[in-house]
C-alpha cells in the first residue's frame, strides 16, 4: 500500500510539473528552450529557499526528473560542497551533482549521432 | 487617399488576427502532458527504487542511475525516431523531465552530424540544451557564492 | 515613348508571353495529397537517393527544370535566363541547378513568393524582347527548411494549429515568346507587390503576416486595371493557410473589395488534406505555390477550364536572426494574370 502510494505521489507531482509546462506551451509564446530554463532557474531558486527538498522528500523522482529537479540537483550539489570544502564548492558543487545526466546525455547524443540518421516526417 | 493601401492599423489587425488564428485545445494538451510526464517520473522512481534494492546503490548513485538511464532510454528513441513524436503527442509532458533535455542534445547532434564531426555533430550539441545548463549552472554558483559568505 | 504600366503598380506585357511547359516534382507526402495524381514525378522517400535533404532539393529543382524544358521541346542551351529561388541561405539550392545547368541565371529571393517573382521579372524579359525563352522556377524542401528555421527533425515539439507544413517540392514553368508547343497560359499583365508590415512577429503564424502583403498587392491590381475579384475565374494566393486566407478575406472586405469565397483558392490549402495529413493551418514555402501552379492551375487553364486567373504568390520575408532580434514580419506578394490561349 505505501509503496502504491508513494508511486502514486510521484505520478501526481511529475504530471503537474509538466502540465504546468504545457500550460506555458499553449498559452505563452515561449519556445520549449525557454521554458526549460525558466524551469531549472525556478528550481535552483526554490532549492536554494529549501522548499524543493521537502517536496523532493514528499514525491521523489516526481519531483527530481523534471527540470526543476536538476536544478534542485545543482543547487543541493553547491551547498553541500560548500559545506564540505568551503568556498571552491560553490564551483565544484553543481556540475558533480548532476555530472550523470550530463555526461551521459554527450555520451548516448554523440554515439546515437553517429549510429542513427535524422528522417523525414 | 492613396487607395492602393491596406488601412488597417496594426492594433486592429492584431486583435483581428487573434480572433481568426484557432487556438491550441487545452484540456486534451494538459491531460497528455500530464499523463506521459507523470509516466515517466514513475519510471524514474522504478528505476531508483530497482538500483537501492537490487543492486546496492546509495540514494545518490540511485538518482545518478535514473538520469542516465533516462538519457539513454531518450537518446535511443530519439536515434530510431520516435521521440519525436512522442514529443508531439505530450508536448512538455516529454520535454519537461530530462528526457527533454537528452532529446534536445541528441535532436542537433543528429541532425547535424552532416556538417562534420566538430563544426556539426560536436558544436550542435549543445545548440538547444546549451541555454539550460548556462543559466542552470549559472545560478547555483550564485547560490554558492551567497551562501559561502553569507552564510557559513 | 509610352511606358507599358497601368496605374501605380501594374505592368502590361503587350507581347503577351506564354507559358509553353511546365513540371512539378514533389516529396512523398504532398504526393499522398489531393493534388497527387497531378504532379510530374513523386519522389519516395525525402532522401530522392541523394546524400543529405539539401541534395535532394537540389535534384528535385534541377529535374523540375529538365523535365519542362524538355516538355517545351527544347534543351537547356535553348533557353537564355534562369530565374529563380528557394528558402535556403544564399538560394544554394537554385544556384548550385545553375552550376549544373550552365544556362545564365538570375537568382531571386521572395521567400514563398518565388514563383510569381520569377515569373513576373521572366515576363518583363520576353516582352522587353530581352530573351525569347526562359525557365521559372522555385523550391523548398520540409527538412531543409525546418533545420534552418526552426527546430531539428527529431525534436520532440508540438505546433501551435495555426503553423504551416513546409511543401517538398520544386515547380519550373517554361517561359517564351514563340512557343514551339500548344502553350498553356499567357501573362497579360503583372503586379509587383510592396513589401507590407502590420506587426505581426510570431514565426508560427506566417498566414497572418502575409495576408495584409496579399490585400495590398490585390487592391493594387483592381485599382490599377478597374477591375474587380469577379473579373477574374480564381484569385489564386501562394501559401497564405487557413489563418491568412480568412485574413485575407476580412481585409478585403474592410477595404470594400470583397473577395468572394468561391473566387479564392490557396495553394497552401490545396496541396493537403488538412485533416488527415496533420498539415495544421496547410501548406508553405516556395515550393508550394510553384508545384500547384506547375500542376494544377497551368494544365487548367490550358484547358480551358479557367479563362483568366491571378496568381498570386505570398513571402514573409524574415529571417533567423530578425525573428530573434524581436522584428516583426514584413510580407510581400507578386501578382500575375494569366490567360487561358484557348478563345
Amino acid at each position: 500500500m505505501s509503496l502504491l502510494w508513494m508511486y502514486l505521489k510521484v505520478f501526481l507531482v511529475g504530471g503537474a510539473l509538466c502540465a504546468i509546462g504545457e500550460l506555458l506551451v499553449l498559452r505563452t509564446r515561449l519556445t520549449p528552450a525557454r521554458i526549460l530554463v525558466c524551469y531549472i532557474l525556478t528550481g535552483v531558486l526554490l532549492s536554494a529557499v529549501g522548499l524543493y527538498g521537502p517536496l523532493a522528500d514528499f514525491a521523489g523522482a516526481g519531483a527530481t526528473v523534471p527540470l526543476t529537479g536538476f536544478g534542485h540537483a545543482l543547487c543541493q550539489g553547491v551547498m553541500s560542497a560548500v559545506d564540505e570544502i568551503g568556498f571552491i564548492g560553490a564551483f565544484t558543487g553543481g556540475l558533480s551533482a548532476t555530472a550523470g545526466g550530463i555526461a551521459a546525455a554527450v555520451f548516448f547524443g554523440t554515439l546515437i549521432a553517429l549510429a542513427f540518421k535524422p528522417r523525414a516526417k | 487617399m492613396d487607395k492602393q493601401r491596406v488601412h488597417t492599423n496594426p492594433q486592429h489587425y492584431s486583435w483581428l488576427t487573434e480572433q481568426l488564428s484557432p487556438p491550441s485545445p487545452l484540456g486534451a494538451g494538459l491531460g497528455r502532458a500530464f499523463w506521459v510526464g507523470g509516466l515517466i517520473c514513475v519510471l524514474g522512481q522504478a528505476i531508483a527504487d530497482a538500483g537501492v534494492h537490487w543492486l546496492d546503490m546509495n540514494a545518490r548513485a540511485a538518482s545518478s542511475l535514473t538520469s542516465i538511464s533516462l538519457v539513454f532510454l531518450t537518446a535511443l528513441l530519439t536515434g530510431v525516431g520516435v521521440f519525436d513524436k512522442l514529443g508531439k503527442y505530450a508536448g512538455a509532458g516529454s520535454f519537461v523531465p530530462i528526457t527533454g533535455f537528452a532529446n534536445a542534445m541528441v535532436s542537433p547532434a543528429l541532425e547535424f552530424r552532416r556538417e562534420g564531426l566538430v563544426l556539426g555533430l560536436g558544436a550542435r550539441l549543445f545548440s538547444i540544451a546549451g541555454p539550460v545548463l548556462v543559466y542552470g549552472i549559472g545560478a547555483s554558483v550564485l547560490v554558492g557564492v551567497i551562501y559561502a559568505l553569507f552564510f557559513h | 515613348m509610352p511606358l507599358k504600366r497601368t496605374g501605380l503598380q501594374t505592368i502590361e506585357l503587350p507581347l503577351r508571353p506564354a507559358v509553353c511547359a511546365s513540371a512539378a516534382f514533389v516529396g512523398k507526402k504532398e504526393g499522398e495529397g489531393p493534388l497527387g495524381a497531378l504532379f510530374d514525378h513523386v519522389a519516395q522517400d525525402e532522401l530522392y537517393g541523394q546524400e543529405t535533404f539539401e541534395l535532394a532539393e537540389k535534384r528535385l529543382y534541377l529535374d523540375a527544370i529538365r523535365k519542362a524544358i524538355l516538355k517545351g521541346g527544347l534543351k537547356p542551351e535553348n533557353v537564355q535566363f534562369l530565374l529563380g529561388g528557394d528558402l535556403l541561405n544564399q538560394i544554394i539550392t537554385a544556384s548550385f541547378s545553375a552550376r549544373e545547368l550552365g544556362i545564365p541565371f538570375i537568382g531571386l529571393y521572395g521567400a514563398c513568393s518565388t514563383m510569381a517573382e520569377s515569373l513576373c521579372l521572366g515576363g518583363m524579359l520576353l516582352d522587353g524582347e530581352h530573351a525569347s525563352t526562359v525557365v521559372c522556377a522555385a523550391s523548398s524542401h520540409f527538412c531543409t527548411a525546418e533545420r534552418q528555421y526552426r527546430f531539428p527533425l527529431e525534436f520532440g515539439s508540438q505546433r501551435p494549429p495555426t503553423a504551416q507544413w513546409t511543401v517538398t517540392g520544386a515547380g519550373a514553368a517554361l517561359l517564351s515568346l514563340q512557343p514551339s508547343v500548344p502553350p498553356l497560359a499567357q501573362i497579360a499583365r503583372i503586379c509587383m507587390g510592396r513589401v507590407v508590415d502590420l506587426g505581426v512577429t510570431d514565426a508560427n503564424n506566417m498566414g497572418a503576416a502575409m495576408a495584409p502583403a496579399a490585400a495590398d498587392t490585390l487592391l493594387a491590381l483592381m485599382a490599377d486595371t478597374h477591375t474587380r475579384p469577379a473579373d477574374y475565374d480564381l484569385i489564386v494566393t501562394g501559401d497564405l493557410g487557413q489563418v491568412g486566407r480568412d485574413l485575407l478575406l476580412q481585409l478585403m472586405r474592410e477595404q470594400r473589395m470583397p473577395l468572394e469565397e468561391r473566387l479564392h483558392r490557396d495553394c497552401g490549402l490545396m496541396i493537403y488534406d488538412r485533416e488527415r495529413q496533420d498539415a495544421h493551418a496547410g501548406g508553405s514555402g516556395c515550393g508550394c505555390s510553384a508545384s500547384v501552379l506547375c500542376a494544377s492551375l497551368l494544365p487548367a487553364l490550358q484547358r480551358g477550364e479557367l479563362r483568366r486567373i491571378i496568381f498570386m504568390a505570398t513571402g514573409a520575408l524574415m529571417s533567423v536572426t530578425s525573428s530573434q532580434q524581436g522584428e516583426t514580419i514584413p510580407g510581400i506578394a507578386h501578382a500575375v494574370v494569366l490567360e487561358s490561349p484557348k478563345p
